[in-house]
């Protein structure tokens, strides 16, 4: 096997007229954790059942482990693990025959089942709930079992599908935790997700936006490469009312809030700040400080959305 | 008088207690954020304050309506807009639009320019007669919080508006919310977005049914205990595991590209991660102490909540 | 109750119903499907039985006798056997239904006055078809008796007329004898029961599961506004449904209408009430569409086929059944629709069952609004 994971060419999935993904090439190379970002409905879904072997490509080709998506579904399904964001567990089983279910499933050698088995509770903090129905365990227990049922086999390739959606923040921790730990071990994980803060933790990410990949790279490079304009941070009373202020002076594109926070866009950062820190002065706002910052992976994300939405439909969705 | 008033406001399902002696207010053109995972009791709330679940225990008053003998007269004052997407996907975001006016009775007069301006307000204008089963996540929600407003409504319950919606999508979303606060609307928003919370006037976390916390996020800040320095290396995941096996009693995050460390004392604990990463090799670009995000005072709350 | 927001539902479910070529076709495709289907196949009429003949006589009077079946558009002769072993396997086959064995002396005791038996052998395996076919046979063999009675009179001499009992049975409202009049006016009951009551379990239930409902019941819409709106589309479709049947018992089955066209529609009105209400409650009640859909289709199709009268008589079935059918609002509306096209009577006869339907339905549909809560559970 070479030391790519995965990799795709032109993969393509029309559904009718309608093309959920739009000829996505991209490589993840083995031992990465490899972020797939994109709102709901941009095609992620969609893309993770093609490499799992459970849908066929329009147009297009991969490979996945080594096995053609097309020709080697099987092949495929025998070296990955899959845990989508609906957690396939049974409600009505213990957790011990939970695993021992997907044990059968993956027909994991007696000899091995125990240690396995044993792995899979300590890693999901289950010792305590082992004899317990798995329908009154957290949400973030229910996530670390079913991370520990999809991985039970051993797969070199993990497929993790908005795993951590709605999961309380110290769980969600605990699971980036565990994932990191399993990529240390040499696994490589392909993780899809919206939330713009679970990007960070990616070593590279693809942005897929309406079916098309806009963006691919580190979050450093993301962070440098792609955008265009710059970002000053504006920390000031009354936020909600300064936005509009700032979005009027000239050579800002716009404002956004991010927690009590703005970062505003802006064509140059050096010529902004003083600007800014005028028009607030005079709107009698309390500024508590003005700096040029690294954007968000957010800031980064609104900026080519928008910048593709230009491109391609002009006076559109987005248009203000 | 206070736009939402709870007072032990309690729903078992069975043996479930979905929510836990709720007491809470909020003000009117507040906007309130309430905030927790999944199956904390979110959503639950939501539906006893909109009338449409009867509580098993305690009361509410929503402008002044109890939620439960005067639902119905209540129901004329909010509106509301579930988790789920409660629109006709097979009619046209004009058709909903007028039928949500005609539920709400409202006059024929006026009524376009209404629906205009909510379209335009939305920024979904050249979409009147796309069918909303055709649009984008982000402009269904748009559609919904538009409808949800047809009849001017003096309180807004918006349960998770924003989840799984593109970010762009979800500025559009936050600055119509902030239009709306500047018309004096009140404002009650679930959300599983803490960075959203952040942005509320008052902020209310929930966990397991209970509220933990209810206050203002500056002072929501004060509850976390300890202070966060953040340690900037070009190798997060090593450092990570070279401070948690060596740095006793701190808990340590990674966050992308940093780490952040929760301590009591900043001094100490900022020289001995110097100390251990150089002397590991692993270079620091920075430590510094920062400003914790709710995130982090969640975090801190409920580790103190599990400890208990 | 506002006018506003019943018509807005109303307007709402027709755009639903139009937009979705699924429901247009369960409700106008399906209904005139079901009622083709059923005219055509379902006719209890039986043409043509094939009968077999074993004449050991092989007379003249014998073979008179034969031509009597063979002639008549309700036999066919299928052959002629010599022992009952041949007329076994024929019926064993199913090469034949009945057989005819005349004995030896048939034509000797004819001559002497005496009585004639002959034999008939039924296969009674479709106990329905052997006994319409065991009427037929019975009727021909009595319109020979008689005239062999006649004959033998005029020959041998005057007989005194009190003598033979002349029965002339005369068939009344459907003169022709021809089921499919009897059933049609059945089908179009139980097709509309059935499709109005399988067309409105889903609505509502289809509202909760989308997640609709959740957003409806926040708003200031009652639930007999919702009721009454979502009612109306179906009600449009009903009446459709019933012209369109009318249409085709006329133009393609032949079904006379002796009754009034008015008093049929007017029946039809607090039927449909009835079915519509049914299905919305069913709908209500479940919250689930395909529970809904299975109850409906328990509750509707299986009563309105069995125990409506529409095919089995109710006045054959055991007491205990016959108590049950009382409550199947079928029943009543097959019993109308009858009337009103065999026999063209008026509302005066119809009033029982127009006041019970009528009653019915306005328990139903207070049940509905009463069972609506703008609550989740």
């Amino acid at each position: 096997m070479s030391d790519l994971a995965v990799t795709l060419r032109d993969l393509e999935k029309r559904f009718g007229d309608f093309v959920a993904v739009n000829r996505v090439s991209l490589d993840v190379k083995r031992g990465e954790i490899f972020g797939f970002l994109g709102p709901n409905g941009a095609g992620k879904s969609t893309t993770i059942r093609m490499l799992c072997g459970i849908l066929q490509p329009t147009a297009g080709s991969g490979t996945v482990a080594g096995f053609d998506i097309v020709r080697q579904p099987e092949e495929i399904k025998k070296n990955i693990g899959y845990m989508s964001q609906k957690f396939s567990l049974y409600e009505d089983l213990t957790v011990e025959e939970n695993i021992d279910f997907y044990s059968g499933i993956y027909r994991i050698p007696d000899a091995k089942k125990k240690d396995r088995k044993e792995w899979v509770i300590r890693m999901a903090g289950l010792t305590e709930h082992r004899a317990s129905k798995t329908a009154i365990l957290s949400g973030g227990w229910k996530q670390r079992l079913a991370l520990g049922c999809a991985v039970l086999h051993e797969p070199p390739i993990i497929f993790l599908d908005e795993p951590t959606s709605g999961v309380d923040p110290i769980s969600r921790r605990n699971f980036w935790d565990l994932i990191y730990h399993l990529a240390g071990g040499g696994v490589t994980v392909f993780v899809t997700t919206h939330y713009m803060d679970e990007a960070e933790y990616c070593d590279r990410l693809a942005l897929i936006y309406r079916g098309e990949l806009i963006a691919l790279g580190t979050p450093a490079e993301l962070k440098t490469r792609f955008m265009e304009e710059e970002i000053v941070e504006v920390r000031c009373s009354r936020p909600q009312d300064a936005m509009e202020i700032i979005e009027a002076i000239p050579g800002i594109g716009h404002a956004a809030l991010f927690g009590r926070t703005l970062h505003v866009v802006a064509q140059r950062a050096d010529e902004s700040i003083p600007a800014i820190r005028e028009s607030l002065a005079a709107g009698g706002f309390t500024v508590d400080g003005i700096e040029r910052i690294v954007p968000s992976l957010e800031d980064v994300f609104v900026s080519l959305i928008e910048a593709r939405d230009r491109e391609t439909t002009p006076q559109q969705e987005f248009s203000r | 008088m206070d736009a939402i008033t709870t007072d032990n406001l309690t729903k078992r399902f069975g043996n479930l207690t979905a929510v836990d002696g709720l007491t809470l207010s909020v003000a009117p053109g507040e906007l309130f954020g309430l905030v927790g995972s999944d199956g904390a009791g979110k959503t639950t709330t939501m539906r006893m304050l909109t009338g449409i679940m009867d509580p098993t225990e305690g009361s509410a008053r929503v402008m002044g309506r109890h939620t439960v003998r005067e639902a119905e007269p209540l129901k004329e004052e909010i509106g509301y807009m579930s988790q789920r997407f409660g629109l006709y996907p097979d009619l046209t975001v004009l058709e909903n639009l007028h039928f949500y006016a005609d539920i709400y009775g409202l006059p024929r007069r006026g009524r376009d320019e209404k629906i205009g301006l909510l379209l335009s307000f939305s920024n979904l204008t050249p979409f009147g007669k796309r069918l909303a089963g055709n649009l984008s996540g982000g402009m269904k929600q748009k559609l919904g919080l538009a409808c949800a407003l047809i009849h001017t409504p003096k309180v807004l319950f918006l349960d998770e508006p924003t989840n799984g919606v593109d970010p762009v999508s979800r500025r559009d979303f936050w600055r119509i919310l902030y239009q709306l606060l500047r018309e004096g609307v009140t404002v009650f928003v679930a959300t599983a977005y803490l960075d959203e919370a952040d942005r509320c006037n008052r902020v209310g976390l929930i966990h397991r049914g209970k509220l933990l916390a209810c206050d203002t996020p500056d002072n929501l800040r004060g509850l976390m205990d300890g202070t966060i320095l953040e340690v900037r290396t070009p190798d997060p995941r090593r450092a990570a595991l070279l401070l948690r096996e060596r740095l006793e009693g701190e808990s340590v995050g990674i966050f992308g590209d940093r780490l952040h460390v929760v301590t009591r004392d900043a001094e100490e604990t900022g020289r001995a991660i110097k100390a251990i990463m150089e002397g590991a090799g692993v270079t620091v670009q920075s430590i510094r102490p920062v400003e914790p995000s709710l995130e982090d005072v969640l975090v801190s709350v409920l580790s103190g909540e599990a400890t208990r | 109750m506002k006018l506003q927001r019943v018509a807005a539902v109303a307007r709402k479910e027709f755009i639903h119903v139009f937009r979705d070529p699924r429901s247009l076709g369960m409700g106008i495709a399906i209904p005139m499907l079901l009622l083709f289907l059923f005219g055509y196949a379902l006719t209890l009429d039986v043409d043509r039985v094939p009968l077999m003949v074993w004449d050991q006589s092989a007379t003249p009077e014998s073979r008179d006798f034969i031509s009597r079946f063979a002639g008549s558009r309700y036999f066919t002769l299928a052959g002629r056997v010599g022992t009952y072993r041949e007329i076994e396997i024929a019926i064993d086959r199913r090469d034949v239904l009945m057989a005819l064995v005349i004995p030896t002396d048939f034509a000797r005791k004819l001559r002497t006055g005496a009585q004639a038996p002959v034999q008939l052998i039924l296969d009674g395996s479709d106990s329905n078809t052997a006994t319409i076919a065991l009427g037929y046979a019975e009727a021909a063999t009595s319109a020979w008796s008689r005239d062999v009675i006649l004959e033998q009179s005029r020959r041998f001499g005057p007989v005194p007329a009190a003598g033979i009992v002349d029965v002339r049975p005369r068939v009344w409202f459907n003169t022709d004898m021809v089921s499919r009049n009897y059933i049609f006016p059945g089908l179009i009951a139980v097709i509309m029961m059935v499709i109005a009551a399988l067309l409105t379990s889903l609505t509502v239930a289809r509202e909760w599961e989308t997640g609709t409902m959740e957003q409806l019941i926040t708003t200031p819409l009652r639930g007999a506004e919702l009721i009454a709106g979502k009612l109306i589309p179906y009600f449009a479709i009903g009446i459709l449904d019933l012209v369109l049947s009318v249409l085709v018992g006329d133009f393609f089955f032949d079904i006379p209408l002796r009754g009034s066209l008015w008093l049929l529609f007017a029946m039809s009105l607090i039927f449909l009430t009835c079915a519509l209400a049914f299905g919305l409650l069913i709908s209500i009640v479940t919250k689930n569409q395909r529970l809904a859909s299975q109850i409906a289709m328990v509750t509707t199709m299986l009563p309105a086929f069995l125990l409506s009268g529409f095919i089995f008589p109710i006045e054959n079935m055991p007491p205990p059944i016959q108590a049950v059918t009382h409550i199947i609002t079928a029943r009543y509306f097959v019993t109308i629709l009858r009337d009103i096209y065999l026999k063209g009577v008026g509302l005066g006869v119809l009033a029982p069952e127009a006041a019970f339907l009528a009653v019915f339905g306005v328990v139903v549909l207070a049940l509905a609004v009463k069972k609506f809560r703008k609550k989740v559970e």
